[in-house]
């Protein structure tokens, strides 16, 4: 037995204030293999990781590494185990070098000056292992996305790591460079490193590993060889729930489209395609969910329904009117709005107050010649927080007094106070308490029966099961299933969502 | 941000913050300057007879006027997350274009004539012009997404540049023009008087009520706020974000060239020199007041109540004999002083709005 783990959590259990993200996880990492780790957003594969990278520190159970017992207090204590964590996110600086990244924190130095070209030499020679001659002295920011994440990788393999994990590696990749990916990944495994493979797409994953481990509620459901299951058995035990195929459209009532994309074209700065040709049409009145993956698109559609990327192709129609020539602000006075999915980055200005939070989209309504009616505004912001339930201490109050759900509340009234007749919510209940939650998606329902069009993005099947009448799903930037809400399994849902939509 | 008043009725006016304080702790800190003011004052008339006399007012608030005006233009650029290094030779280019104007008229080489306009249209072609040198700052800021501080930077040494081409480095003395040439009156904007008060001090109000309502009172002034606290979400809610900073900068020019008007028409010359380093004590008003560097928080009272204190220091000081060294001395550490006190709020402020989400 000894021996055959390189790293083993035993027991592991995570206590969160309010939840228990992991319960009694064992979960082992054999030399020269890779473990795919799967399972749905919530379901405990962040915090695993997070223990067994160094980040976190487990409220119980133990981590083994060569089978002795071991304790980490910090990254830097994973570090000198030889264990690396390539994060979903690229974490280089675009500003420096490839080689001062690599050696980033721990540069070579001769009698206390940089050596550079050590530096340089070295990343070299690492690169050409790795079969990417990429130069060491490019600034990693000119470089496109697939060979950031190489150098990531390098960054990674420069520290000697036994251990290294990897969450959604691919989702920055281009399908070109999944292959290289995979290459590389091979490579590792051949020279003995352990891999652990995070990704929410099963096909990719059973490409590449050789075991899979499925978390769902903090708990290890199931593990096994890569070989003898299929994503049917994957999703099955993700979800808990028997898998079944996709129940066919039905066909929707023929009402004029309120709001029609054709053909959405929107490209990365690198070439790489976010959106590839999205079609679709809304009517008043329903509420359609868009569910996918991180990176699959979401967000891109509905700020390109926005306008906030001029760069994209394709037509954005309201009401048969063509609005792809206007900016932002013209399409929020033809009766778009939206509710976008970082609140603190794009939804709310931190330093005003409620109210002027609540009415920023509409100003023009109140003014009387050039000056705003403190009366009228009031008046306007106080019926909408009655109407959506907005708890505050007072509309005069700078809006970091409000709690999350009530932020995201400001921000929808923001929108309705310009009378729109579709609305895009993205990820509307993110980081929202649970009772705000459901009071946001009754006031979803209760729009869309008010005859507007809504749009709502989620990655969070339930979201779209409470709200939704028909169901989108995108994967890499294209649409890759639509059915009723009514008929959408959850099944059928995340395979769609998961599938490698490959050129 | 007190004008913001919305006399909504029931419990969405609370505004008494429960468990922070005492209520009273807060206000008092966020009305410092004016008190810093009114401490300024009690002490200088204290110290020097002086001090508290109509003549020497009179000339105080003269002072203040010249940087008020153009702190209040500054105040509309840094609430939008900007900044405008080149108020100062905008002032000093506007001088020359009226002083020039008056003084040796346009010369028009095709015709070989010389035309000399009337006092007004002079005054308003030297605003036209600061106006436009504004409108240029506000291109390149807002398309062309040149960083405000090297726009301006830019402008700064041009505008100054041209102010020297124009006089070829000469000052254009006694523009009180000639009765035949019909383009007299224009030393009536510094020395003249209506109701008692110099006119610069009439010019002063109407900038800083005009500041306060375009600030506090318009969709415009409301949007300004918006793109310096959050200029993604200002983008994401319907606010031009380029065609609103376009025109705080197209106004702070403006309000650079009434300064330069005024200086000239005090002196009774204009020198292309004119209005040097006057963008710092600007902002030091704007600061003092409580506006913050990185846009979005701020107003136009504050910024009056901070030229005021930065007028008041200066006259009292030297009243006192104070050396002029030490003032500036002393000058630079109430500006930091200010900084410090206004950090101090923001925290303050924060932690009463954590308190408040409980």
């Amino acid at each position: 037995m000894r021996g055959e783990f390189v790293l083993e959590a035993r027991n592991v259990s995570k206590q969160y204030p309010g939840t228990l993200a992991l319960d009694g996880v064992t979960f082992r990492l054999r030399p020269g293999t890779v473990t795919g780790l799967i399972g749905e957003n919530g379901a405990g594969k962040s915090t695993l990781v997070k223990i067994l990278a160094g980040i976190e520190r487990p409220t119980s159970g133990t981590l083994n590494l060569d089978g002795k017992e071991f304790a980490m207090d910090s990254v830097r204590d994973a570090d000198a185990h030889g264990i690396g964590i390539i994060h979903q996110e690229l974490n280089l600086c675009p500003n420096l070098s490839v080689a001062e990244n690599i050696f980033l924190g721990r540069e070579l130095t001769a009698k206390g000056v940089l050596n550079k070209r050590r530096q340089e030499t070295e990343v070299r020679e690492l690169l050409a292992r790795l079969e990417h001659p990429i130069d060491p002295r490019a600034r990693a920011g000119d470089l496109p996305l697939g060979q950031q994440q190489i150098v990531e990788i390098a960054k990674a393999l420069a520290r000697n790591v036994r251990i290294l994990m990897m969450d959604e590696p691919t989702s920055a990749l281009s399908a070109t460079e999944i292959p290289i990916l995979f290459r590389i990944i091979g490579d590792l495994r051949a020279r003995g490193v352990a891999i652990v493979y995070i990704s929410h797409r099963l096909d990719e994953l059973l490409a590449v590993a050789d075991y899979v481990s499925v978390l769902r509620d903090g708990r290890m459901v199931a593990e096994a060889a890569a070989s003898h299951v299929d994503t049917g058995w994957i999703v099955e035990r993700m979800t808990g729930r028997a898998a079944e195929p996709a129940a066919a459209l039905e066909a929707c009532d023929p009402g004029p489209p309120l709001l029609r994309l054709e053909r959405l074209w929107l490209n990365a700065p690198g070439g790489r395609p976010l959106l590839g040709g999205v079609s679709l049409d809304l009517r008043g009145g329903e509420v359609l969910g868009i569910y996918g993956l991180m990176g699959a698109g979401r967000t891109e559609l509905l700020e390109c329904i926005m306008g906030l990327h001029r760069e994209a192709a394709g037509s954005v129609y309201l009401d048969s009117k063509r609005l792809d020539r206007m900016d932002t602000a013209g399409r929020i006075a033809s009766g778009l709005a939206m509710v976008p999915e970082d609140r603190q980055a794009s939804g709310i200005v931190q330093s005003l107050p409620v109210l002027a939070n609540m009415t920023l989209s509409s100003l023009g309504r109140y003014a009387r010649a050039a000056w705003l009616s403190p009366t009228l505004e009031a008046a306007a912001a106080s019926g909408m927080a009655a109407n959506l339930r907005i708890k505050s201490p007072g509309l005069r109050h700078s809006i970091s007094a409000l709690s999350g759900g009530n932020q995201q509340k400001v921000v929808m009234a923001k929108c309705l106070l310009t009378n729109p007749r579709v609305l895009l919510l993205d990820e509307p209940t993110r980081g929202v308490d649970v009772g705000a939650k459901q009071e946001i998606h009754a006031v979803v329902r209760r729009l869309a029966a008010s005859g507007m069009g809504v749009i709502l993005a989620s990655s969070e099947l339930e979201e779209i099961r409470a709200t939704a009448d028909r169901v989108l799903v995108m994967s890499r930037g294209k649409v890759t299933a639509e059915m009723p809400a009514a008929q959408a399994r959850d099944e059928a849902l995340v395979s769609a969502a998961s599938a490698g939509v490959r050129q | 941000m007190s004008s913001m008043t919305p006399a909504a009725g029931g419990d969405v006016t609370r505004t008494v913050a429960r468990g922070t304080g005492t209520p009273l702790a807060g206000y008092l800190f966020r009305l410092r300057a004016l008190i810093v003011l009114a401490i300024l004052v009690f002490i200088f008339t204290a110290l020097s007879p002086a001090f508290l006399t109509p003549g020497n007012l009179t000339i105080l608030v003269k002072h203040v006027a010249i940087n008020a005006i153009l702190a209040v233009g500054m105040t509309l650029v840094i609430l939008s997350g900007g900044i405008d290094l080149s108020v100062g030779s905008i002032a000093g280019l506007a001088g020359i274009v009226a002083g020039g104007l008056i003084h040796s008229g346009l010369a028009l080489p095709s015709f070989g004539v010389k035309v000399y306009f009337h006092t007004w249209l002079v005054i308003a072609l030297a605003l036209l012009v600061g106006a436009a040198a504004g409108a240029a700052n506000g291109l390149l800021v807002s398309r062309l997404r040149v960083a405000p501080f090297i726009a301006t930077l830019g402008s700064m040494y041009v505008a100054r540049g041209a102010a020297m081409l124009m006089s070829n480095g000469a000052t254009f003395a006694n523009l009180s023009g000639s009765v035949e040439l019909g383009n007299t009156g224009f030393l009536t904007l510094g020395s003249g008087q209506v109701l008692g008060l110099p006119l610069p001090i009439w010019l002063m109000l109407a900038v800083a009520l005009s500041g306060v309502f375009l600030a506090e009172r318009t969709p415009f002034g409301r949007r300004v706020y918006a793109i310096g606290g959050n200029e993604r979400a200002a983008e994401l809610s319907g606010v031009r974000v380029a065609r609103n900073k376009f025109f705080v900068y197209v106004i702070s020019g403006f309000c650079a060239a009434l300064v330069g008007l005024i200086i000239a028409a005090q002196l009774g010359a204009a020198h292309p020199a004119t209005g040097e380093t006057f963008e710092l004590n600007a902002i030091a008003a704007v600061v003092l007041g409580g506006t913050s560097l990185m846009g979005g928080r701020g107003s136009v009272g504050g910024t009056i109540t901070g030229a005021f204190v930065i007028g008041v220091l200066a006259d009292g000081l030297i009243l006192l004999g104070v050396s002029e060294f030490w003032q500036i001395v002393i000058k630079g550490l109430v500006i930091v002083v200010a900084v410090i006190l206004d950090q101090m709020q923001q925290r303050y402020a924060l932690k009463a709005a954590a308190a408040l989400r409980g």
